[in-house]
């Protein structure tokens, strides 16, 4: 296992009485490439900014190689930050930008107790700012002004800006958020190699669930201050652990259902066996089903049986919707049905996920979106109404 | 210049709209200006001459008081404003606000209502000098000297120079500035390594805000300098409105003055982009 760099132990934070952080508890290791996701408001950012030294938390401690750091002022934190707007100096140059965290004198406590203060020299600046330059393919461009370079070119200016500082942890404010698709699919790949060969700690905030997939060692989803599920990416993906994980990776249908008791579940009207085991008896739970994982059969061969809506094409699959009873099925299939068409679904054991349900989060009848969790207030009376609802049947 | 201007007026849409304005500025700015110029270069009998200017040699003093009162005030608004307006622009809310109101309250209040406020303040037998007396303090004679029109000067022209360099570091990206925290620089040295610089077009502006009037002013050197230490402002106003009627001889103070300002503020700006280039390499 790898050495444990930075821990948050109950770091809540609170703004004008507003919990934005809900006591999360977070190891990240050394070396490793960790990713922050979530929805916009989720609290990753805030959670970068904490281990940046930008925010205090309210409450909780942010310990980093064991020793509590909630009070050390960002500057003299052994992280960089690459800003989510590259935040790039507009008065300075492109080597001046990347030179200006080794310009700037630093007080080191030396063996015999006192302070001094420590410049790099001026030989050692111009060969670390090259070679800053270098790694992120903008060898030759130092001379240039900040705003004569297109939005990739700066991004990776404050990538450099940040690695040639040394930093032990790099922190990664949703980097490529302003970039174009192909361009960010470039740098996503580039900047797993840079972390690779620089060999540092990657802490990366996206709402993007394919970069962070695509991208990380570690993957920790949050929603509403909390955190979800963290795991590797397969994990994430194959066994989320809640409804709104499942959902937020990738698509999903979601339904809920009752789980009678081990590898007994009814879902959409129906009783399905299945692989998962441990819940209470006659437990409610919310199940999930990657469309993926539906195949479509011929009405009279299918567990479930209904009308397709619309298909899709999408490229590599068609995406179709399959009304049965009032629920919809999504399923990606290689094959494309006929719209109007009645059409069979087939299940198997294993693709069915059976999941606690949170009572933070409200399932409607349909497939939860990411949409549907943002507001607050909303989803408050959304739950009110489902609970009248649960009550009445 | 002029065809630039008339080609943007063919080719914008909305160019009516600037209409109004440019009728305004050729009729009381354009054709005042080029009869100043004209004035400047002919006699009272009617012909060309470089006699105006010539005589100007003789009012070498005023020239050089104007410019030295209006750059000293300048300095001074600069040493003083510069501070308050970083530190507005560390506030938020209620407290930016009443800064806000304290610094424009008296803009509120006539010119000429504040200079003479401030005769009575400095006089011999005035307001300062009866409260130095009351604490047993020597008392001063300010009123009539060159430093009652400085202190006018700074007192009228502060919020000319507070308000372009508070706007510019509002404008600061948040982020840029906790960029340079990030990198290991402490507050002093993100004030002058990243505030610092991307305030100086503020600076530049609140200069010129307060240097340009300041050359020109005859009301608060009237009032506060009691005819002992005239700048240009008077001399001009004595050659169009008093006795030594000469509009030929104030047109030419009035073309050396300006040509003048213009040439300190392009030489200013020029050093500011030097500036910046400097920090740049």
């Amino acid at each position: 296992m790898k050495k444990e760099l930075i821990r948050l132990v109950d770091c809540t934070m609170a703004f004008d009485g507003e919990i934005v952080l809900n006591a999360i508890n977070l190891t990240i290791h050394d070396k490793e490439f960790l990713t922050l996701l979530g929805p916009s408001g989720c609290g990753k950012t805030t959670t970068l900014r904490i281990i940046g030294g930008f925010e205090t938390p309210t409450a909780g401690s942010v310990l980093f190689d064991g020793v509590r750091i909630n009070d050390v002022p960002p500057h003299k934190r052994r992280v960089n930050t690459v800003f989510q707007k590259y935040a790039l100096f507009p008065h300075l140059n492109v080597f001046e930008n990347v030179a200006f965290g080794l310009r700037v004198p630093q007080t080191l406590k030396g063996d015999d107790g006192r302070k001094r203060r420590v410049k790099v020299s001026e030989g050692e600046i111009e060969e670390r700012v090259q070679a800053a330059l270098e790694l992120v393919g903008l060898k030759g461009y130092h001379r240039r002004r900040v705003h004569q370079l297109s939005g990739g070119q700066q991004q990776r200016v404050a990538i450099a800006r940040a690695i040639v500082k040394r930093p032990q942890v790099l922190l990664l404010d949703e980097p490529l958020g302003a970039l174009d698709l192909k361009l960010r699919k470039e740098m996503q790949h580039e900047l797993k190699e840079i972390q690779q060969q620089v060999g540092i700690t990657f802490v990366y905030v996206t709402h993007d669930q394919e970069e962070a997939l695509t991208m990380s060692d570690t993957v920790v989803v949050m929603n509403h201050g909390n955190i979800q599920q963290i795991g590797t990416p397969v994990d994430i993906y194959n066994e989320p652990t809640n409804a709104f994980v499942a959902d937020f990776i990738g698509e999903s249908n979601i339904i809920q259902g009752v789980m009678h008791r081990d590898y007994d579940v009814t879902f959409a009207g129906r009783r399905f066996l299945c692989v998962d085991t441990g819940f209470d008896p006659e437990q409610p739970v919310d199940v999930v089903i990657r469309p993926e994982d539906v195949r479509i059969t011929a009405p009279e061969d299918g567990q479930l049986r209904g009308t397709v809506n619309s298909v899709t094409f999408k490229g590599v699959f068609y995406e179709t919707f399959v009304n049965v009873g009032d629920l919809e099925w999504m399923v990606h299939s290689t094959a494309a049905p006929t719209v109007g068409d009645e059409v069979g679904l087939c299940l198997t054991p294993e693709d069915i996920h059976v999941m606690d349900r949170p009572d933070l989060f409200p399932k409607g009848a349909e497939a939860l979106t990411i949409e549907d969790v943002d507001p607050e207030p909303e989803f408050e009376d959304k739950y009110a109404d489902e609970e009248a609802e649960e009550t009445e049947t | 210049m002029r065809r630039g201007l008339l080609r943007a007026l063919k080719t914008r849409p909305g160019r009516l709209l600037a209409a109004p304005y440019i009728v305004w500025m050729a009729l009381f700015t354009v054709i005042p200006l080029l009869l100043v110029v004209w004035f400047s270069f002919t006699t009272p009998e009617g012909g060309f001459s470089f006699d105006n200017f010539s005589q100007l040699l003789g009012y070498g003093a005023y020239f050089g008081r104007s410019f030295w009162l209006a750059a000293l005030s300048t300095v001074i608004c600069l040493v003083i404003g510069y501070p308050l307006a970083y530190a507005m622009s560390r506030e938020t809310g209620a407290m930016r606000n009443t800064a806000m109101l304290l610094l424009m309250l008296p803009m509120w209040i006539n010119m000429l209502l504040r200079t003479y406020a401030w005769m009575s303040i400095l006089e011999n037998r005035g307001l300062l000098n009866q409260l130095l007396s009351f604490l047993r303090l020597p008392t001063l004679h300010i009123i009539n000297t060159p430093a009652a029109v400085a202190v006018g000067m700074v007192y009228n022209y502060l919020p000319f120079m507070v308000l372009p360099i508070l706007t510019v570091i509002q404008k600061i990206d948040k982020s840029v500035v906790e960029a340079a925290q990030d990198l290991g620089g402490n507050q002093l040295t993100v004030f002058k390594r990243v505030v610092l610089p991307l305030s100086l077009p503020g600076v530049l502006s609140g200069i010129t805000m307060v240097f340009v009037p300041g050359v020109s002013t005859f009301i608060i050197s009237q009032t506060l300098g009691g005819g002992n230490s005239k700048m240009l402002g008077e001399l001009i106003e004595m050659q169009f409105l008093g006795g030594t009627y000469n509009p030929y001889l104030g047109s030419a103070i009035s073309l050396v003055m300006m040509v003048i300002v213009l040439i300190s503020m392009a030489v200013m700006n020029r050093f500011g982009e030097g500036e910046e280039e400097v920090m740049v390499l």
